[in-house]
């Protein structure tokens, strides 16, 4: 049984312009121990989805109106309001993308580590202290004991977000999500970050999923990727599979929109043309097509439903995409 | 807080008062003048009588009205300067005796109506907030509204009214607050019976203006990503909003709290009059009306230090709630 089982999730967001479905119909799986990353531009509902697995949507506008989100064994959907703050912190820690305002200016660093240590472990203020200590030295902060006193804006972007690391492993949680946690830093930080995440959540035997448009990140970090475009994965299965066979044209645009070190330094970057599409408009035919060059007739027919090419696990959602496979291949 | 931050903020802060009293002391001074009217011409000509020029003279003389402006400006500062406000133009008493028979009363109700306004304001606009487009929201905001639209004076004579009717519904006989002041220290319950009508009358404004900050306030607060990763953590919802949201939403209400808090100190005129309380406000109109110089530029920098201190008051809660503030 997979630690995480999420089944069929729909949210949406009610805004003046009517419902915009963020979520429609995300299922994936999160093995223990596994990195899993979701990748997708903005307003794919990347971010949307990874709230929704902590009900942390803001409501109103956001709801999740179906599906089931299986974490060991259990539907966080289900839940009591209180059941889920043992979750929320405890087995689930969650990093997010800016580290600049998701701590509480007003608040000492100390404070913000122990008092999740206090919700959850039931600590005491001295107790909770030491575990802050510990917990700031193993996010390779120096001088922890310092640093404990003071405020988020005597500390650089990087320092925050390690900080944010910290309040999110505090609780040995079993899975950690990170929504664009390296987007709002310099590129030399995004590694120490990402390096410092991946070690962590091997020395505590966590689960991570990591929330990116980052490819590069995809690459390195990842066991397992999902690629979501207008609310859905269109593509799914080992990060090294969709790195280097590509079976949604989706996909290998967004693999060549980006800089690659393993390509001559002459092949000119291609940007996908158009927009994200219209999500309050969206019919039964694939969302991708209006962008895609690979698109026929068939396509606006019906919604390709993600479905498994020649490698197990590996599933792509796109009439074409054996075809598509075989090009890339060739390409290649 | 380290203290030596906390000590270089407060005496900056201090620093900064002596040219605001400065300021306002030439404006209240050149401002008086500036008012058409002669105190002598008042005080002599008072009932009718004629008067000669000699004794309008003489009348100058007295009361160091024939001196240069300049003089006369110095004179006052270096008083000021020297806590010492001079004699009353009018009544040839002491302006600080004046001052201090008729302050404590209104400095009672500016504190009691400051009490009541924070006690009903801070919970009531946080609830509103957090309920936002609710029914409660709704009740809150259209009280708040009403605060805001209703003259005070007109709350002021409904609630003495009711008061009066009430009494003589239920012991037979009206009752009425009294009106000769007594000290709170003196005569607790005496002094509070006094005050609690206009405290009340004033602090409904007050508490609506302090709601409306609270609410708007805790709205953008509560949007803010810091409130999202406290959800997050799984903190109850009383600690997200007490902890995380209201120590952030309290720095604009601390102003408004502030800036009101100084208005009431001498801006009470029509309440006072409607409970026909001798306060600091009735005095002040009284003093500008006899061209009474000395004691109206003593009431007015009473007020100004007021409004001073208690901006540098506010400033030091900002201090203290902000840590951003505090070690800029």
């Amino acid at each position: 049984m997979p630690l995480l089982d999420v089944v069929d999730l729909h949210a949406e967001f009610r805004t003046g312009l009517g419902r915009v479905p963020a979520v429609n119909g995300v299922s994936f799986t999160v093995d223990r121990g596994e990195t899993v990353a979701i990748v997708g531009e903005s307003g794919s509902g990347k971010s949307a989805s990874a709230l929704s697995l902590l009900r942390l949507i803001p409501d109103p506008p956001g709801r999740i109106t179906g599906g089931r989100i299986l974490f060991d064994g259990r539907d966080l959907l289900q839940l009591s309001e209180a059941e889920m703050r043992q979750v929320r912190g405890g087995d689930i820690g969650m990093v997010f993308q800016e580290p600049m305002t998701s701590l509480n200016p007003v608040l000492t660093i100390g404070r913000q580590i122990t008092e999740t240590l206090e919700q959850h472990r039931g600590a005491d203020r001295t107790g909770a202290e030491r575990r802050a200590i510990e917990l700031l030295s193993l996010v390779g902060i120096a001088d922890p004991g310092r640093r404990l006193k003071q405020y988020p804006h005597q500390l650089s972007g990087g320092m925050r977000q390690r900080i944010m690391i910290a309040i999110a492993i505090a609780c040995d949680p079993k899975l950690i999500i990170a929504d664009e946690p390296t987007t709002a830093l310099d590129v030399t930080i995004q590694a120490q970050i990402l390096e410092l995440m991946k070690d962590l959540t091997r020395r505590l035997g966590a689960a991570l999923i990591i929330i990116t448009h980052n490819l590069g990140v995809v690459a390195r970090y990842a066991n397992r990727v999902n690629v979501m475009y207008a609310g859905r994965i269109v593509e799914s299965g080992p990060a090294a599979a969709v790195y280097r066979r590509p079976r949604h044209p989706y996909t290998m645009a967004l693999l060549r929109s980006v800089p690659r070190i393993d390509r001559p330094r002459q092949s000119r970057l291609d940007p996908i043309l158009g927009q994200p599409p219209d999500l309050t408009r969206v019919d039964d035919g694939c969302a991708f097509r209006p962008r895609c060059r690979f698109a026929i007739a068939a396509c606006a027919r019906r919604r390709p439903t993600l479905m498994a090419g020649r490698e197990a696990g590996h599933l792509a959602a796109c009439l074409r995409q054996d075809e598509i496979a075989l090009g890339a291949e060739m390409a290649l | 807080m380290t203290g030596d931050d906390m000590y270089r903020y407060l005496i900056k802060r201090i620093l900064l008062i002596v040219p605001t009293l400065f300021g306002a002391a030439t404006l209240v001074f050149f401002l008086m003048r500036l008012i058409p009217g002669d105190i002598c011409v008042i005080r002599l000509g008072s009932g009718g009588t004629s008067f000669t020029e000699q004794a309008l003279s003489e009348c100058h003389a007295a009361l160091g009205l024939d001196r240069p402006l300049w003089l006369q400006f110095i004179h006052f500062i270096w008083g000021f300067c020297r806590l010492d406000l001079g004699t009353s133009m009018w009544s040839g008493r002491p302006v600080a005796y004046e001052i201090a028979t008729r302050f404590p009363v209104s400095l009672e109700i500016a504190v009691f109506a400051t009490v009541i306004a924070v006690i009903i304001a801070i919970p009531l606009g946080t609830i509103s907030a957090l309920k936002q487009n609710s029914w409660t929201d709704l009740a809150v905001r259209t009280f708040a509204i009403a605060g805001i639209a209703t003259p005070s004076f007109w709350i002021g004579i409904v609630s003495l009214l009711a008061v009066l009717n009430l009494t003589q519904y239920f012991f037979g006989q009206p009752w009425m607050p009294p009106i000769n002041y007594v000290s709170v220290w003196q005569h607790p319950l005496r002094s509070m019976s006094i005050v609690i009508l206009p405290a009340v009358t004033v602090g409904y404004r007050y508490s609506a203006v302090v709601m409306r900050m609270t609410r708007s306030a805790m709205l953008e607060v509560l949007r803010e990503d810091y409130i999202r990763t406290a959800r997050a953590k799984g903190l109850v919802n009383r600690i997200i909003v007490n902890r995380h949201g209201l120590k952030n939403a309290m720095l604009p209400v601390v102003t408004v709290i502030g800036i009101e808090f100084a208005f009431l100190i001498g801006g009470l005129v029509v309440t006072e009059t409607v409970f026909n309380l001798n306060g600091i406000g009735r005095l002040l109109v009284q003093a500008i009306g006899n061209q009474d110089y000395t004691l109206t530029q003593g009431i007015v920098m009473l007020i100004v230090t007021i409004f001073v201190l208690t901006n540098l008051v506010v400033d030091v809660l900002y201090a203290w709630l902000d840590p951003r503030i505090r070690f800029a």
